[in-house]
């Protein structure tokens, strides 16, 4: 059991993913960041792998993907940075990104690489389920990564079940049909929506992710699953940060959508 | 059907075509790529479909184009030229076979809006003008530099009631152009059909405008019978970006070796210049768009701005089967740099009164690095005319002269 799944076994309560883009504000951001979103109380952390071409990231997680690759962002850079981060950090870590640039670095690599360093997961929105299963599920679970698959509105029942049981850490519910950062989640279809998958009693732990902004969608998430990421939010707090701003920017954010839990 | 052996250059159940293709699509995108791959085939090969698809190219494109025997130029280059005239369809391209075969498609799957991509603007205009056709909604994305650099063709899309949404984010080309109708498409999954200008992007599309300008070939075959007694040319020559008028012109040729097939790849200043379009030459497998294909990219896997002179050939990956195509040798890659392009242009317009477009032009520049005996017969696939790029040709001829 990785920490990953551990963390819906463990943590009571709404749990928050907080999203952000490895190489933004700054190329050497990475680390910062996640001790100040540890300390801050996130309980998830996903890292944006930059892309040239991101097709499901809407116009804020793009920018800061074209300002972190124009500040020299790699992969290679990034398992740099994230060595030895098992040292401080306990939180769960999963990576996200598109499938050319880790294709390139070779997915055994990558994979081996993640398990180094102490990736839990992996969400790859461009690796379909089928492919997934073809080919690459037994190289994931030797590195104990988890894949996580992303649901929208217009998934229907059958492939829901399918990858109920193709996941083994949390299903991302995509709360709207749409990309990364469009409007607030918190409207009545999506409502329906959550109620219908959560009706269908899956085994794996759900997340809401997309157009998640404030305490009232969070809180629209929390009602029917264990907790929401929160991306384009983020990015657009950094916007213009420096390190030395990170623990109380971080602080500050997470508070937006969890009260402070006590440390007793 | 059934107990034919199936092509080894027909795309297979998955989409791919050898290591090629596929549909790499996030989730987001499933249901509607699934809808067209499930409905595709059967609503192209229904009978009324063909019999309203034949006509409107009939009627309101003007096919069949000429296969034109090029007289003058046939002297020269010593073999029997012929120029399939797709320059002649309305709106100056053989994009608008694909987008008059699209619209009926998104007409028979319920859809009511149509979103397409556009670099140079051709697709553009080939879809503006089927939708207003149809009386449809209609948006095109285009890069904010595409839009600077092109824009008479801008002008002509809103003229037919198009919206033309301009690309703002990465390189603000075609490549952004198709990630924001791909955007676009997310968002709107209900109601939408995309009509992708090339063959490119997920399964069904490479197979699915293959078979829509496979017209090209389907006629060429019925012509040159006429003309040569014989259906079979030894050489197709096409030029390909993308690659959707070298598919057509191929596709019934495909299974007949002894026909040679000759592609020809925009080199822009030349293949080792840094400044090229020639994902044949420069390209390593990768994904874009929701295909494996060849792709112009960095060691990191980041997806890199190719360059041409032709603004239609300058797209940064090739169709799927083209890429099989090269990988099987079925097909010959020819690179052409700008200059050679630009001079095959001059050398068209003088010697038969044709101004070509500079993607097609390309392929008559490969006449040149072709070698044939006296009685070979070659067709050229003069896949656009010059009209949009006059003032590229003057301001090239220009700075020259």
């Amino acid at each position: 059991m990785n920490r990953l799944q551990d963390v819906f076994l463990q943590k009571q309560g709404n749990l928050l993913n907080v999203y952000f883009t490895a190489g933004y504000p700054t190329l050497h951001s990475t680390r910062p960041l996640l001790r100040a979103l540890q300390a801050a109380g996130a309980d998830l952390v996903e890292i944006g792998m930059p892309f040239s071409d991101p097709l499901a990231d809407g116009p804020v997680i793009q920018d800061s993907s074209t300002q972190a690759l124009k500040n020299g962002m790699t992969l290679s850079l990034l398992f740099e940075q994230l060595a030895g981060m098992r040292d401080e950090i306990q939180l769960p870590v999963l990576l996200m990104g598109y499938l050319n640039p880790v294709m390139q670095y070779g997915m055994e690599r990558f994979c081996a690489d993640c398990e180094k360093v102490g990736i839990d997961g992996l969400i790859l929105p461009d690796l379909t389920l089928d492919e997934y299963e073809r080919e690459f599920k037994p190289l994931f679970e030797k590195h104990g990564l988890a894949a996580v698959f992303l649901v929208t509105p217009q998934t229907d029942e059958a492939r829901i079940r399918k990858i109920d049981a193709l996941s083994n850490a949390f299903i991302y519910l995509v709360s709207t049909a749409s990309t990364t950062g469009t409007k607030n989640a918190a409207q009545s279809a999506t409502e329906a929506y959550l109620q219908r998958v959560a009706s269908m009693q899956l085994q794996t732990p759900a997340m809401v992710g997309f157009g998640i902004k404030d305490r009232s969608g969070f809180e629209l998430a929390c009602r029917y699953t264990r907790g929401a990421i929160v991306g384009s939010a983020f990015i657009d707090a950094l916007q213009g940060a420096s390190e030395e701003d990170f623990p109380a920017l971080c602080k500050s954010f997470v508070e937006r959508f969890k009260s402070p839990v006590s440390t007793t | 059907m059934t107990t034919q052996t199936k092509s080894p250059y027909a795309v297979d159940e998955r989409g791919f075509y050898g290591r090629f293709g596929g549909a790499y699509i996030p989730e987001l995108l499933y249901p509607n790529v699934e809808e067209l791959q499930k409905n595709y085939l059967k609503i192209i090969e229904q009978a009324d479909f063909q019999e309203e698809w034949r006509a409107l190219l009939r009627d309101y494109v003007g096919r069949p184009t000429p296969l034109y025997f090029a007289r003058r130029l046939s002297e020269r280059y010593g073999a029997k030229i012929y120029l399939k005239r797709e320059d002649l369809n309305h709106t100056g391209a053989h994009k608008i076979n694909n987008t008059v075969g699209q619209i009926l498609l998104a007409q028979r799957l319920g859809k009511k809006r149509i979103i397409a991509e556009t670099g140079a603007g051709q697709h553009g205009v080939a879809t503006a003008t089927v939708c207003a056709l149809m009386g449809m909604q209609c948006v095109v994305y285009m890069g904010a530099v595409d839009m600077e650099r092109q824009k008479p063709n801008v002008e002509r899309m809103r003229m037919l009631g198009a919206e033309v949404r301009p690309a703002l984010s990465g390189s603000r080309t075609l490549k952004d152009a198709t990630n924001e109708a791909i955007r676009d498409w997310i968002n709107n999954p209900a109601d939408t059909h995309y009509i992708i200008g090339s063959v490119v992007g997920p399964h069904p599309y490479p197979d699915m405008v293959a078979r829509l300008q496979a017209i090209i070939s389907e006629e060429i075959r019925k012509q040159l019978k006429e003309k040569e007694g014989r259906a079979c040319p030894d050489y197709v020559v096409a030029c390909v970006g993308g690659g959707s008028n070298a598919a057509g012109a191929f596709f019934h040729f495909l299974d007949e070796p002894q026909v040679q097939l000759v592609a020809v790849e925009a080199a822009g200043k030349g293949i080792d210049t840094g400044k090229t379009a020639a994902t044949i030459a420069r390209g390593r497998i990768g994904i874009l768009h929701g295909c494996k294909t060849l792709l112009m990219q960095t060691p990191d896997g980041q997806v890199v701005e190719p360059y041409s002179i032709s603004a239609g050939l300058d797209y940064p990956g090739i169709g799927p089967l083209h890429a099989h195509l090269h990988d099987t040798g079925r097909a010959r890659f020819l690179a052409v740099t700008d200059d050679e392009a630009m001079e095959a242009a001059l050398e068209l317009s003088q010697t038969e009164g044709i101004i070509p477009a500079i993607e097609s032009a390309h392929a008559l520049a490969a006449l040149k690095k072709m070698s044939f005996e006296n009685d070979e017969v070659m067709v050229v696939s003069l896949s656009g005319r010059g009209d949009k790029d006059l003032a590229t040709y003057i301001d090239y001829f220009g700075r020259r002269s």
